[in-house]
């Protein structure tokens, strides 16, 4: 039975490691990390203005150009996923390659072809929304909702 | 002139999400999730079509604009059809792209395989 006296003195030890490996675990570099994540989300988006703009040339208007425009933006982030290239844009960008839509696609694809081991049923197809599905979730929960209180507020 | 200001508020965001990431204790899925809701909300606020309005792609390629997507959807949805469109209307827009994710993903990640 350990004294209190020594569990108070096991518990300085810790605090007193944990303020040691703070101070020698490198801080994420702040600024650099939100410049790039400015600058490769902000071309993203760039490109896909690009898109929205060519579906408008064709006559839509900016909301019958949403779906085409999520879409494309979905598949090119799902080929460059397949071609092993989106993860090198994650690794130098974080959130600027993740938040975008094609993100969202990466996620997807990269779950597939990574759990694809685990097998076609259980691995690829139940393990592919393992990160979208908590957005799917939470986006289908909280649009709905927000849209029924809007409505009912209207009506 | 669009394009520099999709830039702009499509950087922005995607920075503001970064800032989150390396300040707080969030995952990024728990980021993910974080940005999907707050975009709803301000789509319930109204704010997000404004957003939209101005920055086009720099708001509808974010996650967030995932969210707006969703709620516009179903409250456009809503008032055509009633309660009904809340359902059928929260994939009015990005159902074309969820299939796409799921189609497409299913297809390249049975020919492709993850790099070592």
């Amino acid at each position: 039975m350990a004294s209190p006296g020594a569990k108070k003195q096991k518990a300085d030890e810790r605090a007193k490691y944990q303020r040691l490996a703070a101070s020698i675990v490198p801080k994420p570099p702040l600024v650099r990390n939100m410049v790039v994540a400015f600058v490769v989300g902000g071309l993203i988006c760039t490109v896909g203005q690009g898109v929205i703009n060519a579906f408008m040339s064709r006559g839509m208007t900016q909301d019958e150009a949403t779906a085409p425009t999520l879409a494309t933006m979905i598949l090119i982030g799902s080929v460059l996923t397949g071609l092993s290239a989106y993860h090198h844009i994650g690794e130098f960008a974080g959130a600027g390659a993740a938040i975008p839509i094609t993100g969202f696609a990466n996620t997807i694809v990269a779950a597939a072809m990574d759990f694809k081991r685990e097998g076609y049923i259980l691995g690829m197809g139940a393990k592919m929304f393992i990160i979208a599905g908590p957005v799917l979730v939470y986006g289908i929960l909280s649009g709905v909702l927000v849209a029924l209180i809007r409505w009912l507020y209207r009506g | 002139m669009d394009y520099l200001v999709a830039f702009l508020v499509g950087g922005t965001i995607c920075a503001i999400g970064q800032v989150l990431l390396d300040t707080s204790k969030l995952s990024p899925p728990h980021m993910l999730v974080a940005f999907v809701v707050a975009g709803a909300i301000l789509s319930g606020l109204g704010v997000y079509d404004k957003l939209v309005d101005f920055a086009g792609a720099g708001a509808l390629i974010p996650v967030s604009g995932f969210g707006h997507s969703i709620a516009r959807g179903s409250l456009m949805e809503a008032e055509r059809l009633g309660v009904l469109g809340l359902f059928t209307g929260a994939l009015e827009f990005t159902g074309l792209g969820i299939t796409t994710a799921v189609f497409f993903g299913a297809l390249i990640a049975l020919v492709a395989n993850p790099k070592p």
